[in-house]
């Protein structure tokens, strides 16, 4: 059933197959983000109680999202390297962190530009607000420890190891505002419920969400083939790829 | 195999006592720190009730991260760390005994000198319970948690930079609940939540780390 | 359109200040990744070339050493 993933385990291939799926990630994503932005910064109502300042939502729900989102894919990728024992997997993991890094910074940026004028703090030690900057710490962390190791194998599986341990965090940035009495409003979009959200206001934010993840999907797409080709830079494939045939 | 592991938690408490610097720095270093928090900030009792849980565990995690690069690094530069990796024995249960000596040598100490903080700091009978019960819980966790960035990065070079960076988002959630349990007992309030997640987060460690920590040194010693 | 005029729109309701700011973060960092990014892949590639190009020298070079 999975015959059709093998030839996937050629690095060549993957480079090959990425780079095609390279521009329909980029273009997609610009096109998304820049009918959501605009749609949530120029056409979508005021909020009546925070009146313009909530349009910072359209960056900040997207951004926190995805920083989790990507922390999930990292420690996945940590996890089918670790027991497929892929190199392919470890190169995800290095080019994912950075990734995950800015986004999750961008969460924290928005988050305490938004609440100064809101909750009158820049920042305050809540839950949500500390296990998010634990996250980008983590992050930090992953790479600096691929930086760190000379031997890039050796550094990929410890950047997994610590992609993997560092995973508990995931749910409890994401049930914090569940779990304790928190500064950080509950979630308005849930699986089950009507989200608590006007429509008008909803669609742009659905958009950039999905605009950030097809950028997260561009991004991460640039930074592994970059991984792929330094880490594999002595095989045929590559030379043949940027120099020809000689 | 129980064998083994008393004989390596053995192994550690002789070659650490050959070099007593090693436990009664860190232990120095934790009671400088809680010394010098009254003389810096100002002696009433209040302020220091108040300061104190987060003051004692900032304290203990840093003593904590000062004492964990002796972990692996000295087996790891004799060779001896390689040895007992190649034995028989499964590895979890070599650095579970590594660690269990470990946290002997600083969760052990630092608890058995912390009546002296209820002086320094003023600390009423409950809230210095609730102290005493947060370090038993944590300082374990430290080690074993801590374990796995020692385990990381024993093989590198400057090492010992990057372990702060890696350590310290896995202890910020025990400083959490460590501290949250000593305010609510300074409070008088009952504590009994923070400590159950805190005893929780002890039996996961003791139960996970193992693996990772064995995992790590694989990665490190290849 | 909720804004009547452009200097509507950028002074946000008041909160022109805190919402520019969030976006000018946003976008730096993100485009700042981007570029870096593709920066870092033509590096690769130049390194890689002058990799293959020293090898090539260095095989020409002991091919010389023989003949002479």
């Amino acid at each position: 059933m999975w015959k059709w993933l093998h030839p996937y385990a050629k690095p060549e291939k993957t480079y090959s197959l990425t780079g095609k799926m390279l521009p329909w990630f980029a273009v997609l994503s610009v096109i998304a983000l820049t009918v959501g932005t605009i749609w949530g910064f120029v056409f979508a109502p005021a909020d009546y109680q925070q009146g313009d300042s909530f349009r910072i939502i359209y960056l900040h729900v997207p951004a926190a999202s995805l920083s989790m989102g990507a922390y999930l894919s990292m420690a996945i990728a940590a996890f089918i390297g670790m027991v497929w024992q892929l190199k392919m997997a470890d190169m995800a993991v290095a080019a994912i962190a950075p990734i995950g890094a800015v986004f999750t910074a961008i969460a924290l940026f928005t988050g305490a530009v938004w609440g100064k004028p809101m909750w009158g703090a820049w920042w305050v030690w809540d839950a949500r607000l500390t296990s998010e900057l634990i996250q980008l710490f983590l992050y930090l962390g992953v790479i600096a420890i691929y930086g760190a190791f000379s031997d890039k194998l050796l550094a990929g599986r410890a950047a997994g190891i610590l992609a993997l341990v560092g995973a508990i965090n995931l749910p409890i940035i994401h049930y914090s505002v569940e779990w304790w009495n928190t500064l950080h409003q509950k979630a308005t979009i849930s699986k089950l419920d009507k989200p608590s959200m006007d429509s008008d206001m909803l669609w742009p934010l659905l958009i950039n969400l999905l605009g950030f993840g097809l950028l997260f999907g561009t991004l991460t797409l640039m930074r592994f083939r970059n991984e792929l080709i330094i880490r594999e830079s002595h095989r045929p494939w590559v030379k043949k790829l940027f120099i020809g045939e000689k | 195999m129980f064998a083994v592991f008393l004989q390596v938690i053995r192994r550690e408490l002789v070659t650490a006592f050959r070099r007593k610097s090693d436990i009664l720095n860190p232990l120095w270093f934790f009671i400088i720190v809680i010394t010098l928090f009254p003389l810096g900030i100002g002696p009433e009792p209040n302020l220091l009730l108040r300061i104190a849980p987060g003051v004692i565990w900032v304290a203990a995690l840093l003593s904590a991260l000062l004492s964990m690069e002796r972990l692996f690094r000295d087996d790891f530069l004799d060779g001896s760390l390689e040895q007992l990796m190649l034995t028989t024995t499964p590895l979890g249960v070599i650095v579970t005994a590594k660690v269990t000596a470990h946290w002997l040598l600083t969760g052990l100490p630092i608890l058995l000198v912390s009546p002296l903080l209820a002086v320094f700091l003023s600390l009423d009978a409950n809230t210095y319970m609730a102290t005493f019960i947060t370090l038993l819980l944590g300082t374990p966790v430290l080690s074993f948690v801590g374990a796995i960035g020692v385990a990381l990065t024993v093989g590198l070079r400057k090492g010992g930079v990057l372990l702060s960076l890696l350590i310290l988002p896995l202890f910020i959630p025990v400083l959490i609940f460590a501290t949250s349990a000593i305010d609510a007992a300074s409070f008088g309030v009952s504590y009994s939540g923070p400590v159950a997640i805190l005893g929780a987060m002890l039996a996961a460690s003791v139960t996970f780390s193992p693996f990772a920590i064995a995992a790590s040194l694989r990665v490190s010693l290849s | 359109m909720q804004f009547d005029s452009f200097s509507a729109f950028l002074a946000m309701g008041g909160y022109g200040f805190y919402v520019w700011l969030a976006v000018a973060f946003s976008v730096i960092s993100l485009g700042g990744l981007t570029v870096a990014t593709i920066l870092r892949r033509r590096t690769i590639i130049t390194e890689i070339k002058n990799k293959y190009n020293r090898i090539e020298r260095m095989r020409a070079a002991e091919k010389m050493e023989n003949t002479l």
